[in-house]
């Protein structure tokens, strides 16, 4: 199978519009969870989230008017908005815009979403009830369906090569890479724009998950508090909304045109829990066979992991199974470090995934892991380094990064330094 | 002017954000403010909400001008 690196980034996230911005943030170790003040959460059990700041909020702040015209922004929603301002950063990044046939035929476009397009769903069905079937919009499904953040990125930047979405809850981010990944593995394409798109967070959403008891409900009053994977007072997780894009790239085409190379994917590993809907599988096994399947695709031993970018979403039951998990895989290996940036960025669902393999991907560029904010007191003992409250400065080549999702879904990435 | 025809305009200039001027009586909404079909259906369920009427399908499809909209509504809204 031909060789797949990575060649451009781009992000909109709680921490800010744009990579550079957020990872400094995200290594500075700040948190994007503030009260929520977009709509009333009087009534809510869950009165926070991690949201994208908007307009005039100082630096990093998302201006979506620099990456998609006003009136074209209105007949969708945001997800697909923040899907089509990280394309374009990612694809600037790669230097990569393609204008040949045989360019822009060679390059595809997978980006999912867990949800898409709720909000908008949401408002068409009041209007429904209360207008009527004549009131309803022809850019209501367009503007909401989830394949409509590739469908829109390839109509940006005239990306004609596969056009696929994945849906598969939290772990849609780091499917959509990894099955880019095999795409150019396989052939389909030189180059794949790949990552996640989330926009959750509205009234319906928060009733929703809560009622699922997935959301923090106890630090209402201490936003910046809530997500705090492995600590021992973590009670649910923080919802986030934002974007993820990878420009994925066959690695011969990259050296050919001079691309600054990343990193490269080299293991995916995919599992089922077949256990419960929600609940992860109390042995953590379908996380153990996912993390094994990219392990053994990666040609590598587990010892040479020098950092996990855990799925860590700060669930009482979530953590403990993964970090077992993770201790299964490894052994009696030491040494390496394993955090979860849910606690700075809050869960981003579907986008959750690309986010992380955009940090496991500068970890490697900085050499730089960062940190699990919050965690004071690891509810279980363990060997492994969770990177408590500071980024540490360490050796990164390789970067595991997993995802779980609702289903009993479960993904997992390896990426390593290109020497 | 009329005032239909000054609140048929603000609606074309809102939804297609076009410039004022170049939303004149000839203009087609499609050869010449950049609509595409289903542009159009939206203009349409907005000159329906802006002047509480009822356009039927087959007169939707004879609006393809800005004075197309206007004649209609200045002939069919109260």
């Amino acid at each position: 199978m031909r060789r797949v690196v990575v060649t451009g980034l781009g992000m909109v996230t709680p921490l800010g519009s744009g990579v550079d911005i957020t990872w400094r943030r995200l290594i500075e170790g700040q948190s994007g969870a503030a009260r929520v003040e977009a709509f009333d959460v009087s009534d809510l059990p869950c009165r926070i989230a991690c949201s994208i700041p908007l307009g005039n909020a100082g630096e990093g702040a998302f201006d979506a008017d620099a990456y998609v015209e006003p009136k074209e922004q209105r007949k969708v929603d945001p997800f697909i908005v923040y899907a089509m301002a990280a394309s374009a950063q990612a694809l600037d990044d790669a230097d990569w815009h393609p204008t040949s046939y045989e360019d822009q035929a060679a390059t595809g476009v997978l980006i999912g979403s867990g949800i898409g397009g709720i909000g908008g769903i949401y408002d068409a069905s009041v209007t429904l009830f209360e207008k009527g079937p004549r009131r309803i919009s022809p850019f209501f499904i367009p503007g909401r369906i989830i394949n409509l953040a590739s469908g829109q990125v390839s109509i940006a930047h005239g990306l004609k090569g596969p056009n696929h979405a994945v849906v598969t809850a939290c772990s849609t981010g780091a499917h959509a890479v990894g099955d880019a990944a095999r795409l150019i593995a396989l052939g389909d394409a030189d180059v794949m724009l790949a990552g996640g798109a989330e926009s959750p967070i509205n009234r319906l959403s928060l009733a929703g998950f809560a009622a699922c008891r997935a959301l923090s409900t106890g630090f209402n009053d201490r936003p910046q508090q809530a997500s705090r994977p492995y600590d021992r007072d973590r009670d649910g997780f923080v919802m986030g909304e934002g974007a993820g894009i990878l420009v994925l790239e066959e690695y011969e085409h990259a050296k050919a045109r001079g691309a600054r190379i990343y990193a490269e994917v080299v293991g995916y590993g995919l599992s089922g829990d077949a256990y419960h809907i929600t609940s992860p599988s109390p042995d953590g096994d379908g996380a153990f066979r996912c993390m094994s399947a990219a392990v053994k695709r990666a040609g590598i031993a587990p010892a040479e992991i020098d950092y996990i970018n855990a799925h860590g979403t700060s669930t009482p039951l979530g953590d403990e199974l993964e970090l077992k998990a993770v201790e299964r895989l490894l052994g009696e290996a030491e040494g390496v470090s394993m955090s979860s940036t849910k606690s700075a960025t809050g869960h981003l669902l579907g986008a959750a995934g690309a986010i992380e393999a955009i940090f496991s991907v500068l970890a490697i560029r900085d050499q730089i892991v960062p940190p699990t904010l919050n965690l004071d007191n690891p509810s279980v003992e363990t060997a492994i380094d969770l990177v408590p409250h500071e980024a540490k400065r360490r050796k990164v080549d390789v970067v595991l990064s997993n995802s779980f999702g609702f289903g009993g879904t479960n993904a997992s990435l390896i990426l390593r330094r290109v020497a | 002017m009329s005032d239909i025809a000054d609140r048929v305009k603000k609606i074309v200039v809102e939804h297609l954000g076009v410039e004022a001027e170049k939303v004149t009586e000839n203009a087609n909404f499609i050869d010449d403010l950049g609509a595409d079909s289903l542009d159009t259906v939206e203009l349409v369920m907005a000159f329906e909400e802006e002047f509480n009427v009822e356009i039927p399908d087959d007169a939707a499809e004879t609006i393809q001008t800005v004075g197309d909209a206007i004649k209609f509504l200045e002939k069919n809204s109260a």
